[in-house]
C-alpha cells in the first residue's frame, strides 16, 4: 500500500507539465471543436447552438475558399525549394564545397531563420515596395521593366510574393538538416559508388537520396503542416489585402474572430486547420511506424 | 534497409573502369557540360549567399540614411552613419518592446527547461506509474498548433484574468514548448546509466537530490541547447503577442515593430534602425552559439 503510494509520489515531477498542457492546449484545441457548433461574439456572453451553420457559412465563402487554395500553393512551392531544391543545396555544401568554406555557407544560410518572421516580412515589403524597392529598381536596371509590379498591392502578385519570401527565410533551415542527414550516411557507400564509376547526380539519385529518406519524410510532413498554420508572414506584409486575395485560413480565421467578431466561423476555420493538420501528422506517425515494423 | 540499398548499388555496377578517366580523355562535350554543371554549382551557392547578405546590409545601412536617399538612391551607400536614426528607434518604441521581448523570453526558457527537464526526469528516472500514457500525453502535444487554440485560449485568458499580462505569453509560451523540449531532454536523459542514481540512493539521496545535484548537471549540454531554441521561438512568436496584448506598454518586439511601422510611416530610415535592432539578438546568439542550436535541432528532429 504504502509503496504503491510511493510510486505515485513520482508523478509530482510530470503533473506541472501535465497540468499546462491538460488545460492551455488539449482543453483549448477540444473547446475549440465543441465552439465550432456555436455562434456568438464577444459582447454575448452565451453561445448559441446553431449546427453546422458555420460550415456551411465556410462552404459558401469565396474568401474561405481562395484562403485554402492560397494554402495548397504555399505548400507546394514550401515543398520544391524547402525540400526539394534543400536537398540539393545540402548535397552541394557536403560533396562539393571545401571544408573550410563549408561552415561559413552554412552559417549564412541559416541566418534568415534565425530572424524574427516580422523583421523579415517588414524588411521584404521594403524590397517589393514599388518606390523605394530593390526589385523594381533592379528590373529597370536589367532593362525588364515591364516586368515592374507593386508587388504586394496587386492581387495576382500578393501571395506569390509573400510566398517567396518565405522561402528566403526557410531554406537555409531545411538545408541544414538535410546536411546532418547526410553527415549520418557512411562514407564507404560514397567510395563504393565512385569505385564503380558512377558520377556526382547519379550518386546523389542512387545514393543520398534514398538514405536521407526518413529525413525528406518529415520534412515534407513539416513543410506541409506548416504551410496549413501560415500566419505571420501574411499578417505582417499585407494582412490578407489586397481585397483579400492573400488571405490564408490563419488569417482568415483570425480576421473573423477578432475584427468582424464572428467567434464561431473563426473556430470552424479552426477547425478545419486542426483537421488537416492532424491527418498529416497521423499519416506520418502510420509511415514511420510501418518503416519501422519493416527494419 | 541501409544494407540493401548498398547491395543494389553493388551488384548494378558494370565490372568497367573502376576509376573515373581523366579529364582529357572525355570528349569536348562531356567537359563542356561539367564547365556549364560547375557554372550553374557556384552560381547557386554564391546567389543564395548575395540574396540573403544583401537585404541585411541593405536593412542595416538604410537605417542610417536620410528619407531622401532612401527614397532618392537605394542602393548607394549613406552619406553619413546617423547613428540618432538608431537612437531614435530606440526612444520611439524599440527599448520598451524591447524590455517586453526579454522579460517574456527569459521567463519563458527558465519555466519551459525547467518544467520540460522535471517531466523527462519522471519519466526516464523514477517508476512512475503510467509512464506511456503520459509520455503520449506529452508527445501528443507536438501535433497541436496555437493558431487551433486561438478562440478558446482567448476565452480562457479572460475569465482566468490574465488577458493582457506578461503571464499570458510566459504561460502559453512554456505550455506549447513543453512537448518539444521534453522531447529533446528525455532523450538525452534516457542515456546517462541508472548505477548514477543507484549509487547516489546507497548513498542516502533524495529523489530531489539525485535531480538537482547529478542528473540535471550531467544534462547541461542539452539544457543550453533547449534554451537556445526556447530564447529564438519566445523572443520571434508573434501569434499569441498579437492576439493576447492588446496594450501598446506590454507588447513585445514582432508586435511592436508593426506598430511601429504603421505610426512611422514618413520616417523610413528609423524603421529599418528598428528592424536591425530587433533581429541583431537572434543572430548573435545563432553566431556564438551555433554548435548548440545545431545540436537541438538536430536532435529534435533526428530522433
Amino acid at each position: 500500500m504504502t509503496s504503491a503510494l510511493q510510486r505515485w509520489r513520482a508523478w509530482l515531477w510530470v503533473m506541472p507539465g501535465l497540468a499546462l498542457l491538460l488545460v492551455f492546449v488539449y482543453y483549448p484545441v477540444v473547446e475549440n471543436i465543441r465552439l465550432s457548433f456555436y455562434s456568438w461574439d464577444a459582447f454575448s456572453p452565451n453561445p448559441i447552438f446553431v449546427g453546422l451553420d458555420n460550415y456551411d457559412t465556410a462552404i459558401g465563402d469565396p474568401v474561405f475558399w481562395t484562403a485554402l487554395g492560397n494554402n495548397i500553393a504555399f505548400a507546394v512551392v514550401s515543398l520544391v525549394f524547402q525540400v526539394g531544391l534543400a536537398l540539393v543545396l545540402a548535397t552541394l555544401l557536403e560533396e562539393v564545397v571545401h571544408q573550410r568554406l563549408r561552415g561559413w555557407l552554412r552559417t549564412i544560410y541559416f541566418i534568415p531563420a534565425a530572424m524574427s518572421i516580422t523583421v523579415a516580412g517588414i524588411l521584404f515589403s521594403f524590397m517589393y515596395n514599388p518606390q523605394i524597392g530593390l526589385l523594381n529598381r533592379f528590373l529597370g536596371l536589367v532593362g525588364l521593366d515591364s516586368w515592374k509590379h507593386a508587388w504586394l498591392g496587386e492581387e495576382n502578385t500578393a501571395i506569390w510574393s509573400i510566398i517567396a519570401m518565405s522561402q528566403w527565410q526557410s531554406i537555409g533551415y531545411t538545408a541544414v538538416l538535410f546536411v546532418v542527414a547526410i553527415q549520418r550516411i557512411p562514407r564507404d557507400y560514397y567510395e563504393a559508388a565512385r569505385l564503380d564509376g558512377a558520377g556526382p547526380i547519379r550518386t546523389f539519385l542512387m545514393i543520398t537520396v534514398p538514405l536521407v529518406r526518413e529525413m525528406t519524410t518529415l520534412l515534407v510532413i513539416l513543410t506541409i503542416s506548416g504551410a496549413f498554420l501560415v500566419f505571420n508572414e501574411v499578417m505582417v506584409m499585407t494582412a490578407g489585402g489586397p481585397d483579400n486575395s492573400s488571405q490564408v485560413l490563419g488569417t482568415w480565421l483570425y480576421r473573423n474572430a477578432f475584427f468582424q467578431d464572428d467567434m464561431g466561423y473563426a473556430a470552424a476555420i479552426a477547425t478545419v486547420i486542426f483537421v488537416i493538420t492532424f491527418t498529416i501528422a497521423a499519416l506520418q506517425l502510420a509511415i514511420s511506424r510501418r518503416r519501422r515494423v519493416e527494419v | 534497409m541501409t544494407k540493401l540499398v548498398y547491395e543494389t548499388v553493388d551488384a548494378e555496377a558494370p565490372a568497367g573502369p573502376p576509376d573515373r578517366a581523366p579529364l582529357r580523355q572525355r570528349s569536348p562535350l562531356v567537359l563542356v557540360l561539367t564547365v556549364i554543371g560547375k557554372l550553374l554549382v557556384w552560381g547557386l551557392l554564391a546567389g543564395l549567399v548575395v540574396a540573403i547578405i544583401y537585404p541585411l546590409l541593405w536593412m542595416v545601412l538604410s537605417g542610417f540614411k536620410t528619407n531622401q536617399e532612401v527614397f532618392g538612391d537605394p542602393f548607394g551607400l549613406p552619406g553619413a552613419l546617423r547613428w540618432e536614426n538608431y537612437q531614435t528607434a530606440w526612444d520611439q518604441g524599440v527599448f520598451k518592446y524591447f524590455g517586453n521581448s526579454v522579460i517574456v523570453t527569459v521567463v519563458s526558457v527558465l519555466t519551459t527547461t525547467l518544467v520540460s527537464a522535471w517531466a523527462a526526469y519522471g519519466l526516464t528516472r523514477l517508476d512512475l506509474p503510467l509512464n506511456q500514457g503520459v509520455l503520449l500525453v506529452i508527445l501528443g502535444g507536438l501535433m497541436l498548433a496555437p493558431t487551433v487554440a486561438l478562440v478558446p485560449l482567448f476565452r480562457l485568458l479572460q475569465s482566468l484574468e490574465l488577458f493582457n499580462t506578461y503571464w499570458a505569453l510566459i504561460i502559453l509560451y512554456t505550455a506549447f514548448r513543453v512537448p518539444f523540449t521534453t522531447f529533446l531532454i528525455r532523450a538525452y536523459m534516457i542515456d546517462l546509466p541508472m548505477e548514477l542514481d543507484e549509487a547516489a540512493k546507497m548513498d542516502g539521496a533524495s529523489t530531489q537530490q539525485i535531480f538537482w545535484r547529478i542528473i540535471l548537471p550531467l544534462c547541461r549540454p542539452i539544457l543550453v541547447s533547449a534554451a537556445l531554441l526556447q530564447a529564438l521561438f519566445a523572443w520571434n512568436e508573434f501569434v499569441f503577442a498579437l492576439s493576447f496584448i492588446s496594450d501598446d506598454a506590454r507588447k513585445t518586439l514582432p508586435v511592436g515593430l508593426l506598430a511601429m511601422q504603421s505610426r512611422l510611416t514618413t520616417d523610413w530610415p528609423v524603421v529599418f534602425a528598428a528592424l536591425s535592432i530587433a533581429a541583431a539578438p537572434m543572430i548573435i546568439l545563432f553566431l556564438v552559439g551555433q554548435r548548440q542550436f545545431l545540436r537541438g535541432l538536430t536532435e529534435g528532429v533526428g530522433k
